[in-house]
């Protein structure tokens, strides 16, 4: 190690720090020892940019940082940086992420192992700042992997699970937070030691990479049967991904003494009805599901943390048995609904003994849904037959 | 007769996709030779591209990475960055772009890497237009000529980007002309000798979309220059002009008159052409004249 990776393992030893979910973000980011990090300013994501470009100026980040004129040239960069074999970090929110859509299907066409975060907003117009995830759901068909978190702590962790995905992969990942309630949000994180990230993450060392000594290229026009052929490995890359996520978090969990799951389910033992929902409403869900259970009611809770692929098998092995889901929406596809629930059922479509699905669309544009709504909601379902849309609730 | 001295040795094979008497391939030929193997290309959907070739074949000796349209400049830059990140600091980064990519679409991208003053050579292969898609207009599309998007001929003037590049006041911007090889060569040799952000137009007749015979690519490259419609200049650090050719040896109604997307224009519409480039010319003259430039920058 040269004597900026020397320092930058000495100051990093493990330690509880008061966080936000943005700097969380930017812990774990630095952790991971990036070695590009293009990066444009939006809000709720600012905070990230700001400490990432701090911990370099501070010298413990040892990351090459360009700050180009728009997410668009953002993810440009990410992507030959990462083929030419550099580990590659990002972060933006709502309009960035769509402003770089186009390259979002590039960067999982050229199988590049960027990891970025997405804070959660509303998107325009009319203008809005509120957590919503119909930014990155909307990016649900580009081939990135999507992790939606509930917490600080479990940015931070993600962050770096993602990576050891991503790499083993050779696919992208998007982190996403929601807007304030966990961007910015503050609570004791633990911050892993730098020699302990650095045994759990090794360096980046891809396969093949753009390099002067093999002359290879990346982008060229292909035939219909390359790339037919292309996409099938995308779709064989993305089918491993449960299975990887799986095993990265049971590491973690080995490693620093919590997990995270795939899918995850909280007090399901025995339930008649259960709540299916992302982000940080699955905070808020946890306390309605306590007070459920605390008056007698067999109510649970199903945290979807891998959005992107899909895990279809482990959502009907947890839904197994249940009479009521309760899918609760913090995103609007106009004309079709809430995404999870169109998601949802067809995950379940066709399984025995399928459960009944209640598609809630609630929150949506950051509108707040306290517990006692959300065990309003899981009292009306059982007592109601499914309607085939999504409802508006607040 | 004697021989150029260039670099001979091909990094733009032979069998490439270019069209035959093509300028974009002749001059890729010697900038590629000029820079040499260690150099990663960059190079947008373009003619270029296709003169890349389909995989798993590839015309260049280099890696190439085809970015999309819009964003070359800050692909470019992320490659850049990943190279220094990994050691590879003496690596050079080459931009093959259109003007399309360049002029258009690509102009918010470019202008921000050079406001970062990001290590690379950016050259600008002008065919004046989307010749690739066969010859519709782009903002480096003179006056008054003929495409597919102005059937009746451009209303509005070529967007004068080296004057907007000089004004980023990056280490060097240059325009070239494979009709004046020796010229275009020492640029090359040049830009690759200084780091950050270098930027070259060259002026690439487009045989298909100018309207020219097979063989008049050339010509009509060198009467160009020629005439002051595409002045040979240098600019370095954004604020010393040279002039390379500083004697202009025909009208401008010569060059016009070899291409057919300029078929039909009237005397007067001739006679703005001109105007124009006296104009541009006689402010060119006195910028290289103001640093003592002009006539001291002949091409060898």
């Amino acid at each position: 190690m040269d004597a900026v990776a020397d320092a930058v393992a000495d100051a990093v030893a493990a330690r509880t720090l008061l966080l936000t979910g943005n700097e969380a973000v930017a812990w774990g980011a630095r952790l991971a020892r990036p070695q590009v990090c293009p990066v444009y300013p939006i809000t709720p994501q600012t905070p990230v940019l700001e400490k990432l470009t701090e911990f370099q100026a501070q010298g413990v980040l040892d990351a090459e940082i360009i700050t180009p004129e728009s997410e668009h040239s953002v993810m440009s960069a990410c992507i030959p940086a990462s083929l030419a074999g550099a580990r590659v970090f990002t972060a933006t929110a709502s309009q960035g992420l769509l402003l770089m859509h186009e390259l979002l299907h590039y960067a999982s066409g050229a199988r590049v192992p960027i990891v970025m975060a997405n804070v959660n907003r509303t998107v325009a117009s009319p203008w809005a700042f509120w957590p919503d995830h119909t930014d990155s759901l909307a990016q649900r068909d580009t081939g990135w992997v999507q992790l939606y978190v509930e917490s600080a702590q479990e940015a931070l962790d993600s962050v770096l699970q993602a990576f050891r995905v991503a790499e083993q992969a050779l696919l992208p990942v998007l982190v996403s937070l929601d807007a304030f309630y966990v961007s910015h949000a503050m609570e004791p994180v633990d911050v892993p030691s730098q020699t302990e990230v650095d045994a759990y993450l090794p360096p980046f060392a891809p396969p093949r990479r753009l390099d002067t000594a093999s002359a290879s290229s990346w982008g060229n026009v292909v035939s219909q049967d390359m790339f037919y052929r292309h996409r099938v490995a995308l779709q064989e890359a993305m089918d491993g991904v449960p299975a990887l996520l799986a095993q990265a978090d049971g590491e973690w969990q080995r490693r620093f003494g919590r997990g995270w799951g795939v899918v995850e389910r909280y007090r399901c033992e025995d339930a008649d009805a259960v709540v299916v929902t992302m982000g940080s409403m699955c905070g808020t869900a946890r306390v309605a599901v306590d007070a459920l259970r605390e008056a007698g009611e067999a109510v649970g809770l199903v945290k979807l943390r891998l959005f992107r692929p899909l895990p279809a098998a482990a959502l009907r092995a947890a839904l197994a048995g249940i009479r009521d889901v309760v899918v609760l929406d913090r995103n609007h596809s106009p004309g079709a609904g809430g995404i999870l629930h169109q998601e949802l059922r067809a995950a379940l479509y066709g399984a025995p003994e399928a459960p009944r699905v209640h598609g809630l669309l609630a929150g949506v544009g950051g509108v707040n849904v306290p517990p006692q709504r959300i065990a309003a909601f899981a009292r009306e379902c059982r007592g109601t037959t499914p309607r085939p849309e999504s409802v508006w609730v607040r | 007769m004697t021989p150029l001295d260039v670099q001979r040795e091909a990094m733009l094979c032979s069998g490439h996709a270019a069209c035959p008497g093509c300028i974009d391939a002749l001059t890729a030929r010697h900038v590629l030779a000029t820079m040499g193997p260690d150099t990663m290309a960059v190079i947008p959907p373009s003619c270029m591209a296709v003169i890349a070739g389909p995989q798993p074949m590839s015309s260049l000796r280099i890696p190439v990475y085809q970015p999309t349209l819009e964003s070359s400049a800050a692909a470019a830059s992320g490659l850049r960055r990943a190279l220094n990140a990994t050691g590879r600091r003496d690596t050079q980064v080459l931009v093959l772009a259109g003007d399309g990519g360049t002029y258009d679409i690509g102009f918010q991208c470019l202008s921000s890497a050079a406001e970062r003053n990001e290590d690379m050579l950016y050259v600008c292969l002008d065919n004046e237009g989307y010749m690739n898609t066969g010859a519709q207009k782009s903002s480096s599309t003179p006056h008054y000529a003929r495409t597919g998007s102005t059937p009746a001929g451009k209303t509005s003037r070529k967007k004068n980007l080296v004057e907007i590049m000089a004004a980023h006041g990056v280490p060097y911007v240059a325009t070239a002309s494979a009709s004046h090889l020796p010229d275009l060569v020492r640029k090359v040799e040049k830009a690759k000798a200084i780091r950050g952000m270098r930027f070259m137009s060259v002026l690439i007749p487009c045989l298909d979309g100018w309207g020219l015979p097979d063989d008049a690519g050339l010509k009509a490259a060198r009467y160009a220059v020629e005439c002051g419609a595409f002045p040979l200049v240098e600019v370095e650090d954004g604020t010393r002009w040279t002039l390379n050719v500083d004697t202009r040896t025909r009208p401008v109604a010569e060059y016009l008159s070899l291409q057919a997307r300029y078929r039909g224009l009237a005397d007067d519409e001739v006679a703005a052409l001109q105007a124009e480039v006296d104009a541009a010319w006689d402010q060119l003259l006195a910028r290289s004249r103001a640093r003592g430039g002009a006539g001291a920058g002949e091409p060898r």
